[in-house]
């Protein structure tokens, strides 16, 4: 019981962690909480399930899942990048309060804008694709780990094999993300303009620059978690990304925003007290939601500064 | 080599320099000394681009650099180490030296560049590893500039290089500006401790309220009775 919760609450929590990880890299750099970005997350899972549908000719699921990941990261990066040169590029200089304002627009026209270009109702994921990779992975765990053909047994869990995947592939793309902003020059360049604006100007950064390749791959993480739980439940709606995105900013907030190390962590907190409290606790599941936000209220009066917490310190 | 030509800069409403002229020539040290909110900073600001001026033309190189993007104007050659040292806190020692290159492709050049910033403050090697908001106030100073040189400037915007420092630390400071100097970068050096800069300075300008109000060569000004009583202090 206790092994399926922890499960349970590591696959959420790296969805959480994903996101969450989008809206601490843009607050990091323009102290702006981009709450659009749970539409980011939506389109992803959106752009994954229209691919899929579209696809006329039949693929092994070894070279359609790439390609799924491909097309919906690239095309919810490139949302994410337009999203920022049209909406919150020209109000760089105006007061934060519009910028939010702005943010909070941004997502309810997306959120209209796929109701209306997808339907109100929810979008299904090819039942036989889901199967299929189903099918695919539990062969695939099923060499290292007890199996029954459909769900695998870890420590008297019962576990599908997408959590696993939705897990691990989480962890892939957080260790590249990593090794992306300590090692790159660009990388560096996003840490250097998150911790000091002004300077990053006068070394000759181009903020800019840093600016949309800090909203691309904030979008493209986002995009990544939308795949992966389109996969995992096999449908979308146009309003996941509220929830998701209210959760994955609490994500944020209880590792301290502005963290990337905070939101990772803070996003695997969340999902693993989500998911003991609603197992744990008798009749609690239907009050799962309920946790997060008794959480964010919790950091919000004992530790606003998060887990990890950056000190605010002086900005120009 | 720099030439500001009557230039206008605004806050809001308020002009802070009103129709602001002076120059540096190749191979100067040039220092601008004035009382806090004369302008001094916001010169020095304008002139790299983080403040755009309302009218007026800044000549840097023969080339019109008023309303250039800021890292073009490092390009150039410009670079400008601010007051209060804007360390880059978590990023190590290193790394802000790395960061001090960024628009730079010459790999071998910056290596032998890193190499003569480091040889001219030791210290900074052994900490090489260490986050730059570990370092001393003084250590932080030291780094900034190296920094500053990493970009390999032809012109050095120093904005209070000693404020706030040990009096060691400042000789330090004060020699490495000058060996900076030697090696035949130019100077604009903007401080509070007037009596210092000026001994160093080919040229100084006094600033007072947006405006040059008095010219003249270092010795000189050390000399004049207007400079000595209002920022000598005798």
């Amino acid at each position: 019981m206790l092994a399926q919760q922890i499960i349970n609450g590591l696959t959420v929590g790296s969805v959480y962690a994903l996101i969450a990880l989008g809206y601490t890299m843009v607050y990091g750099i323009l102290q702006l909480i981009n709450f659009a970005h749970g539409e980011i997350y939506m389109l992803g899972a959106y752009l994954a399930i229209i691919f899929v549908v579209s696809l006329k000719f039949s693929l092994p699921i070894a070279g359609l899942l790439p390609l799924v990941f491909l097309f919906a990261m690239f095309f919810t990066g490139c949302y994410g990048f337009t999203i920022e040169k049209f909406a919150y590029k020209p109000l760089r200089n105006a007061p934060r309060l519009s910028a939010l304002i702005t943010a909070v627009g941004v997502s309810i026209f997306l959120q209209n804008y796929v109701m209306l270009t997808q339907g109100a109702k929810d979008k299904v994921f090819s039942h036989l694709i889901s199967e299929q990779i189903n099918a695919y992975f539990s062969n695939f765990f099923s060499k290292f780990i007890p199996s029954d053909g459909s769900r695998l047994y870890i420590c008297g869990a019962q576990i599908y094999s997408l959590q696993l995947v939705i897990i691990i592939t989480s962890i892939i793309l957080m260790v590249l993300l990593n090794l992306f902003v300590t090692h790159t020059k660009i990388g560096k360049a996003m840490r250097a303009t998150a911790q000091d604006l002004k300077m990053a100007h006068l070394v000759g950064i181009k903020v800019d620059t840093v600016i949309s390749t800090t909203f691309i791959i904030g979008s493209i993480l986002g995009a990544a978690a939308g795949v992966m739980v389109a996969m995992y439940y096999g449908r979308v709606w146009y309003y996941i990304g509220y929830l998701a995105g209210v959760k994955a900013f609490t994500a944020a907030v209880l590792g301290g925003i502005g963290n990337i190390y905070g939101a990772m962590f803070g996003g695997l907190i969340l999902g693993l007290t989500e998911s003991l409290a609603a197992g744990l606790i008798p009749g609690a599941s239907e009050w799962k939601d309920v946790f997060a936000f008794i959480i964010l209220i919790l950091i919000l009066i004992f530790r606003p500064q998060g887990i990890f917490g950056e000190r605010i310190g002086e900005k120009f | 080599m720099l030439k500001l030509e009557s230039v206008s800069v605004y806050y809001d409403k308020r002009e802070v320099l009103k129709s602001l002229s002076f120059q540096v020539r190749p191979g100067e040290i040039v220092t601008l000394i004035g009382a806090n909110g004369a302008g001094k900073t916001t010169t020095l600001m304008t002139i790299s681009g983080l403040v755009k001026l309302r009218s007026g033309k800044i000549i840097f190189d023969n080339k019109d650099i008023s309303n250039m993007s800021d890292y073009k104007i490092v390009q150039q050659g410009i670079v400008h180490v601010p007051e209060g040292r804007h360390i880059f806190p978590q990023l190590t020692v290193f790394e802000n030296l790395q960061m001090g290159a960024f628009l730079r492709k010459d790999k071998k050049q910056i290596k032998q560049d890193l190499d003569y910033a480091l040889s001219l403050f030791p210290i900074l090697a052994e900490r090489k590893s260490q986050q730059g908001g570990t370092l001393s106030g003084g250590e932080q100073q030291m780094l900034a500039i190296a920094r500053g040189l990493m970009a390999s400037p032809k012109l050095l915007l120093l904005d209070e290089p000693s404020l706030g420092l040990a009096p060691k630390v400042v000789d330090i400071i004060f020699d490495v500006i000058l060996k900076i100097h030697d090696e035949g970068t130019t100077i604009l050096l903007v401080e509070q401790n007037a009596q210092r800069a000026l001994s160093i300075a080919n040229y100084g300008y006094v600033i007072e309220v947006g405006k040059i109000i008095l010219t003249d060569s270092g010795t000189n000004l050390l000399q004049n009775p207007q400079v000595k009583e209002a920022y000598l202090g005798s």
